[in-house]
């Protein structure tokens, strides 16, 4: 053989072996369609289950958009590139996962591959779902199998290209996809690994508190160190908490279970779906959720001890810190905000002690100016926690004045940079947040009734 | 002294920068359509409508109105001249102790100027935030209907339409 003869067949072996290996990356068989099993073929025990579990990991949340039916999908998930749409996950045979087996479904969770072989965008956290047992797959799997089946096409993502081709997807699987089930850490108690099991797993709490890189995976070294969703900032649930009082395994259970604690303030935004489902779960799971998360925090400093009793002196003799009511802000807090803020009725149906706020305390205002705007809509014939929205009655130049003001008079933190265009940019997104979550489906949970199935 | 448009008219306010819109309009201007339900901005007695938008009175202060317009429903309509808004809820009958319904009345002007035809799940969700303890509800929502219809009939003129730029 001639020596351009081998570099050619080299080259032609190397081209080949290439493009087997991108195949074997790239290419997932379909999985058999089924009939849809009939619902009465499923246990009600494991059904049940089922429906702790989906509770848990809060697929009602982007699996049903606003006003329309549950688990059908169509809700749609800003991202940095581009907009994706929830798919339809009842068990309808032509547009939901009716014909899906549990192999299938099981394989979704695991490495995010729908039945037909395509690979599923990460915005499905299956990085998170791969850690959640057979056993729980099959729960859940139970669970939507048995829910009213609705016909409601896919929408089209709204992606650019190559992002739109989903074979990119096996790409990012083999940068980022770790598989393997959650390993329960032998040294810490079974209450522990259960909520680690949870927290890591099907509740994914990382997909929105943790930071992404440009790349929309999750960083493995800032884990819990704060994101994005929806417009909101998810706050940093490590020892990096904004948070001015420093979190307890109780607070934390109350928090995640009622919806609000009396040290930290009432559950909103994405956050308030997930409060809510998790007021309809055992309660011992969302215990053992609240002691792993704990943990996540770490015990507090030295320094962030001193900060808490200070805060906690300064709420028990307001009067050292004098308002300052002379300015915009200032004035537009005394006239419009200290009647509830600073009443002495307990939460939730108070406004917080301010100098407790997470928001105000936060990177950025984000969270703030969301609420200012829009306030905190009531559940539907639950008694809940309220607060008005200003949207019709300040304007952006008034919102941020008084953003300015509420940082400086009740956090210890420096003063945000960009407070008007975040103003300008929150009532923006305000309107469409509005029209397109779906209504808190439960109330967080009252010291009534929760518990019973 | 704060400059304040009501219902198309300056007004020299004495009251307070701080003082609630609610306030000003009961006690100052003798506006008493407003109601004031709870002060705290979650019951909607006190809507009115400010630049176009529904807005909570007793929650909104007077240093905020800097250069906004204010309309109650006393320029909305009369007694003797009624607003398409305030026939229609007298045709439904939709009051009963009546305290909320001003309130209800602004919030729905509000939405019809918006949106001239709304459906039931529109008008629901609008005024969700408005309470009524005597459970009229469905009959105010057949008279946000009727006033819907009442707006879009040629026999009323612009002015009678209880137009609010």
């Amino acid at each position: 053989m001639s020596k351009p003869r081998i570099i050619a067949s080299a080259a032609l072996t190397a081209l080949l072996g290439g493009v087997i290996a991108a195949f074997a990356v790239i290419w997932r068989p379909a999985i058999e369609a089924i009939e849809p099993a009939a619902p009465q073929s499923f246990e009600p025990a494991l059904v049940k289950r089922g429906r702790d579990l989906a509770a848990i990991g809060n697929c009602s949340d982007c699996h049903t958009a606003r006003d329309g039916k549950s688990f059908a999908g169509g809700v749609p998930v800003p991202t940095p590139f581009g907009t994706i749409y929830s798919p339809n996950i009842t068990p309808d045979p032509n547009t939901g996962i009716g014909r899906w087996s549990e192999a299938a479904f099981r394989r979704a969770m695991r490495s995010g591959v729908d039945r037909a072989g395509q690979h599923l965008y990460p915005t499905f956290p299956y990085d998170h779902f791969t850690n959640v047992t057979d056993e729980d797959d099959r729960a859940l799997y139970a669970f939507l199998m048995t829910r009213p089946a609705f016909r409601a096409p896919a929408r089209a993502n709204d992606l650019a290209f190559p992002l739109n081709q989903r074979f990119v997807v096996a790409g990012w699987k083999l940068l980022y996809l770790k598989g393997g089930t959650y390993k329960p850490d032998d040294t810490q108690s079974a209450e522990w690994n259960r909520g680690a099991y949870l927290v890591e797993g099907l509740a994914h709490c990382g997909a929105c508190h943790t930071p992404r890189n440009t790349l929309g995976a999750e960083k493995p070294s800032a884990s819990f160190s704060g994101g994005d969703v929806d417009n909101w900032h998810a706050y940093a649930i490590n020892a990096q908490s904004p948070s001015p009082l420093p979190w307890t395994t109780d607070a934390l259970f109350h928090y995640l279970r009622q919806g609000w604690d009396g040290d930290h303030g009432v559950a909103r935004g994405p956050m308030a779906e997930v409060t809510a489902n998790l007021s309809m779960v055992p309660e011992k799971d969302v215990r053992a959720i609240a002691l792993y998360m704990a943990s996540v925090f770490g015990p507090p400093t030295q320094d962030r001890l001193a900060n808490a009793n200070a805060t906690r002196a300064d709420i028990k003799s307001p009067s050292a810190q004098p308002a300052r009511a002379d300015t915009l802000g200032g004035s537009i807090y005394q006239a419009a905000c200290a009647t509830c803020h600073e009443s002495d009725r307990p939460l939730p149906y108070s406004g917080i002690n301010l100098r407790l706020s997470t928001a105000l305390s936060a990177p950025d205002p984000r969270n703030a100016a969301n609420i200012i705007l829009s306030g905190i809509r009531p559940v539907t014939g639950e008694r809940s926690p309220i607060m008005p929205g200003f949207a019709n009655s300040m304007s952006d130049d008034q919102i941020s004045a008084l953003l300015s003001y509420l940082r400086g008079r009740f956090s210890n933190q420096p003063a945000w940079a960009g407070v008007e265009q975040t103003v300008r940019d929150a009532r923006k997104s305000e309107t469409v947040f509005l029209q397109t979550q779906p209504e808190r489906n439960g109330a967080p949970a009252s010291s009534m009734q929760r518990d019973k199935p | 002294m704060t400059t304040l448009k009501v219902n198309g008219q300056d007004h020299q306010i004495e009251s307070d920068p701080d003082t609630p819109l609610l306030y000003v309009l009961r006690d100052e201007l003798k506006l008493n359509a407003a109601k004031f339900g709870c002060g705290l901005g979650q019951c909607g007695a006190c809507t009115v409508i400010v630049d176009g938008r529904a807005v909570l009175s007793c929650v909104t202060p007077l240093l905020l109105l800097k250069g906004k317009e204010v309309t109650t429903l006393e320029g909305l309509g009369s007694l003797e001249k009624p607003a398409p808004i305030q026939r229609a809820f007298m045709e439904e009958q939709a009051a009963q102790c009546g305290y909320c319904i001003a309130g209800m009345m602004m919030r729905a002007q509000a939405l019809l100027q918006r949106n001239p035809k709304p459906t039931d799940a529109q008008i629901r969700a609008e005024l969700e935030p408005n309470l009524c303890r005597c459970g009229t509800h469905m009959r105010i929502l057949r008279a946000v209907h009727r006033a819907a219809r009442l707006m879009d009939t040629a026999e009323l003129t612009p002015s009678e339409q209880g137009g609010v730029r």
